[in-house]
């Protein structure tokens, strides 16, 4: 198939930035998403002029490295996939396609399509994490045994990736689906309520300090997931900061 | 030099708790007044960065990632083992210290495995105290599955993101010393050098990937957790930016490099689609617990087949070659991954292969789904002869167990592996060799540590499944941190490293001239026009089958491409902003100087054990054929040209284990 790409370049983070026009002829269905931009790299590159940048690098959904926009829509028209998973295959010949960074406050482009998600790792800092050291004598893995439904509903929410399309997709920027997945991981697990009150007030006050919005339950991060992260984690991290703002 | 493994004395089941309680301990005061690098934040930098914060190191961490959490780790699938046994299936340390040496092809040293199989059980623990989501069964105990090459099922999971949940515990563990300022951490930096003083590895040079800075980082110890090279071969299951840059630094000044061309081939990934192929997607060897392999035994068949007159599942039970079954009626298809990706080329190259381009086998659920789906129906009270209804309940039971890959393998195939078997074939994954370490996972540089997938140490010629996510904790949360206080305790009076010697003047000048060329070149290439020529050279000659006139040309023809790339590569933009080229044509260099010394080494190992295989060494019936005086290690010293590299021995005794032939019938 023959395409037109519509992609933001943007030379640094002080630039201004704007849309560049770029066909693309021969793409095979079989190509990924990713691979479809090394194609028009590698002819760029041969030409003399600097490729497009953008994040990746497992190229199989879980490392949440790829981030973009793709027709207005995060990680694209498919639902349930990271761009990297994207197949040409949901394209049609002739077809235009817009291609932008993350728009966020929080989310500052550094080049292209690259932006800078530290704000993520500085919300996880605040209290992401169970206290205990590695030591070789915790109690043995088994002494508590943990109902097998919290426990998958603890897997579901941990398996968040960590792209910041949740936040891309809200007209807030809002990050709480990512703050909440973390959250209700420990919350559902006997190992994560020692600290819960502290976590959910230590990791919302840096989400808001990061500049993140509020959260006007709009529903569209839950929409555009990859992970399909449920937005039941929203609720219960609401209510995990209620109880915590009560006795705090 | 002579290499000093530094195997503590005694019988084996008392080596680690001996060494540990014998080696120099740094008291807590004093911890604060050493400052460690770690470079690399997947399983094992990540876990080893956390422990040394805890214990009250100033810890300075590298990834070249914007976050630790996206390390390559995180892509690990299916499980980690633990000789736990959980499920009384008569597990114990003896038996995952066995089944790993044996699964090695008897190439790993005894005292680092029966070590590794020690603190097995006290990574779950760990882990479990983190919060890691491990798969439950209905009593709300943690659940096992089986992997490759052993019989008890002592794999613990979390779905098919085992790795994904792991690594998130060990960043939770890194976040909580962040947080209090233990550990310094620098993303999108990647390391360049290691810095050397007085003989010791005081520092690195290291690259802001973002700005272009070149910065110098001092420390008293250094400790690469970088990760395994197998992206030399271009295609491979590794992340796109999976590199041996810092391993090959290392090399060049004085780490010695073992068993380069010790590789893991892993049977079960999605065959190539295309010239435009980028990477290489694996599906979990767990899949081998419920999915049979198998090809057409007629060629007409094939031919059918790959025409499209002929759907897979038309074809008769008789008419189909479960070869593992055949020829392995023990472990059937749970041998191992070498033993399995050979016996699929062989059936490929004999002409079975079932996709377009003669690549690929087949990996078929459906006996799985009848077998779990009369056991529903049973446990349900409903028809147990209703095949659709029961087709219907097996299939939910493995969703259940492998959902997530099966929807991967649809969202790439754009088939449905629920109702037409997935095709498979072996790709290049994971790299048993790596630098060389002594039993304290110090590498023949004093003051530098290799952890994880970047060392050599237990996997010998064939690494097991679900082993690799415990040798990475297992060295980051239990061994390195006792290990490396017994040299840090010299240096408690020695005070913060200058970053203003001459050594350091050195490195940086030397990092500064290979980024100055290569932003300079004015070549015609782009950097993935020669990655992708090296990886030809490497998978044709260096690949599943090896033999001398191969490797010889493999040598010729590396050391060419090579010269080429420093002649023609093309690099746009500059050297001081954000500039992907130019970081991917840094590691494609070392990838070209490591290619040559691999293919030496797999010529020099005249023998075939584990991932290699020789074509001139095989058994009659074409298993791999061991020989007795290559029993050891390939420790190669760096001598200014790969070609000119020195191999040093290292002698493998076995005290505790009777070396076999290995055999899986
Ligand atoms: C698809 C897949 C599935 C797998 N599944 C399993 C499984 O189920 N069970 C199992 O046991 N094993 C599995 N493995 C193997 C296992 O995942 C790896 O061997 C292991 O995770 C390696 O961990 P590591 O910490 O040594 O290195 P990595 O996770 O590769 O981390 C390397 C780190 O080094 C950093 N780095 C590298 N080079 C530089 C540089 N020059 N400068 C700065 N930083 C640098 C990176 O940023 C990264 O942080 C799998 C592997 C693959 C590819
Ligand atoms: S919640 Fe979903 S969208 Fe948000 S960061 Fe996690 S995986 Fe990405
Ligand atoms: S590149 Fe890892 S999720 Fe897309």
């Amino acid at each position: 198939m023959n395409l037109t790409l519509k992609i933001w370049r943007q030379k640094g983070a002080n630039d201004k930035g704007k849309i560049v026009d770029y066909p693309i002829t021969e793409v095979s269905p079989d190509m990924s998403f990713l691979e479809m931009l090394d194609v028009l790299n590698q002819e760029l590159i041969e030409k003399g002029e600097e490729p497009v940048a953008f994040d990746h690098d497992c190229r199989e959904g879980i490392c949440g490295s790829c981030s973009m926009f793709v027709n207005g829509q995060a990680h694209g028209p498919d639902s349930m996939v990271t761009v990297c998973q994207l197949h040409m295959r949901s394209f049609k010949d002739g077809d235009t396609i817009f291609i932008e960074p993350w728009r966020a406050t929080a989310f500052p482009v550094i080049k292209d399509l690259i932006v800078d998600r530290s704000a993520f790792d500085r919300i996880q800092q605040a209290g992401g994490f169970i206290s205990v050291n590695t030591s070789g004598n915790t109690q043995d893995a088994n002494a508590i045994p943990i109902d097998k439904h919290d426990a998958d509903t603890a897997f579901d929410a941990a398996t968040c990736i960590g792209c910041g399309a949740c936040v891309a997709s809200c007209k807030n920027s809002s990050a709480m689906l990512f703050v909440s997945a973390k959250v209700s991981q420990f919350a559902l697990l006997p190992q994560g309520k020692v600290e819960a009150t502290d976590r959910v007030l230590n990791m919302v006050k840096q989400m808001d300090d990061e500049g993140f919005g509020n959260c006007t339950n709009t529903g569209a991060c839950e929409v555009e997931c990859p992970k399909g992260i449920s937005l039941e984690n929203i609720a219960r991290m609401n209510r995990e900061y209620l109880s915590a703002s009560l006795k705090g | 030099m002579a290499l000093d493994s530094k195997i503590p004395q005694g019988p084996i089941a008392d080596k680690w708790t001996n060494h540990k309680n014998k080696i120099n301990l740094v008291n807590p005061a004093n911890k604060r007044l050493i400052d460690v690098i770690i470079v690399g934040t997947g399983l094992a930098g990540g876990s080893a960065a956390a422990t040394l914060a805890e214990l009250g190191y100033n810890v300075k961490a590298f990834c070249f990632q914007d976050s630790p959490r996206r390390a390559h780790s995180i892509a690990a699938q299916g499980g980690i083992n633990a000789a736990k046994n959980y499920q009384g299936d008569g597990d114990s340390t003896y038996r995952l210290f066995y089944d790993t040496v044996k699964g090695g092809d008897y190439r790993s040293r005894e005292s680092n495995v029966h070590r590794l199989a020690e603190v097995s059980t006290n990574i779950i623990d760990q882990c479990v105290a983190q919060g890691v989501p491990f798969a439950r069964d209905y009593g709300g105990l943690l659940d096992n599955r089986s992997f490759g090459g052993v019989l008890v099922s002592r794999t613990f999971y979390a779905k098919g993101q085992t790795g994904q949940q792991l690594l998130l515990g060990a960043y939770s563990a890194m976040n909580r010393q962040i947080g209090r300022g233990k550990i310094k951490m620098h993303t999108r930096h990647e390391m360049l050098d290691v810095v050397i003083v007085d003989g010791k590895a005081r520092g690195i040079i290291a690259r802001n990937l973002v700005t272009g800075e070149i910065e110098r980082h001092s420390a008293h110890a250094v400790v690469l957790g970088t990760g395994g090279y197998g992206n030399a071969f271009y295609l491979s299951t590794y992340a796109m930016g999976s590199n041996v840059t810092a391993a090959w630094k290392a090399h060049k000044r004085g780490a010695y490099f073992a068993n380069p061309c010790y590789t893991q081939i892993h049977p079960t990934c999605i065959p190539v689609s295309g010239d435009h192929q980028s990477k290489l997607t694996l599906m979990s060897e767990s899949l081998r617990n419920d999915g049979r392999i198998w090809v057409p035994k007629h060629k007409k068949d094939v031919e059918a087949i790959r025409d499209g007159s002929l759907k897979p599942t038309q074809l008769a039970e008789d008419d189909r070659d479960y070869y593992l079954e055949r020829r392995y009626p023990a472990f059937g298809n749970l041998v191992p991954r070498d033993v399995a990706s050979r016996a699929a080329k062989e059936r490929c190259d004999a002409g079975y292969g079932v996709n377009k381009t003669g690549e690929a086998v087949y990996l078929d659920f459906a006996s799985a789904f009848m077998r779990y789906g009369k056991e529903q129906a049973h446990v349900k009270g409903l028809d147990e002869d209703d095949a659709i209804l029961i087709r219907k309940l097996g299939q939910e039971i493995v969703k259940n167990k492998y959902g997530n890959l099966f929807q991967m393998y649809e969202k790439i195939v754009d088939q449905n592996p629920y109702e037409t078997p997935m095709m498979i074939y072996p790709a290049v994954h994971y790299t048993m060799g790596g630098i060389w370490v002594d039993y304290n996972l110090m590498t023949t540089v004093p003051g530098l540590y290799a952890i994880g997938e970047a060392n050599f140490s237990d996997h010998g010629a064939n690494r097991l499944g679900a082993s690799a996510l415990m040798q990475g904790l297992a060295d980051g949360y239990f061994v390195l941190p006792y290990t490396i206080g017994d040299y840090l305790a010299d240096d408690i009076r020695t005070g913060p490293i200058s970053i203003d010697s001459k050594e350091f003047d050195e490195a940086e000048k030397s990092a500064t001239e290979i980024i100055d060329k290569l932003v300079n070149n004015n070549g015609t290439h782009s950097v993935d026009y020669f990655h992708k020529k090296l990886g030809k050279i490497m998978w044709n000659k260096c690949g599943m089958a090896r033999n001398e006139k191969d490797l010889k040309e493999a040598i010729t023809e590396i050391a060419e491409l090579r010269e080429e790339f420093w002649k023609d590569v093309k690099i746009p933009g500059e050297a001081n902003e954000y500039n992907e080229e130019l970081a991917k044509a840094g590691r494609v260099a070392d990838f070209l100087e490591l290619g040559e010394l691999f293919a030496k080494d797999a010529l020099v190992r005249e023998e075939s054990a584990g991932g290699h295989f020789r074509d001139e060494y095989q058994t009659p019936e074409g298993e791999a054929m061991r020989r007795k005086e290559f029993q050891f290690v390939s420790a190669w010293e760096f001598k200014g040209e790969p070609k000119d590299a020195v191999l040093h021995k290292e002698d493998l005794v076995y005290e505790n284990i009777e070396v076999k032939e290995r055999s899986y019938k």
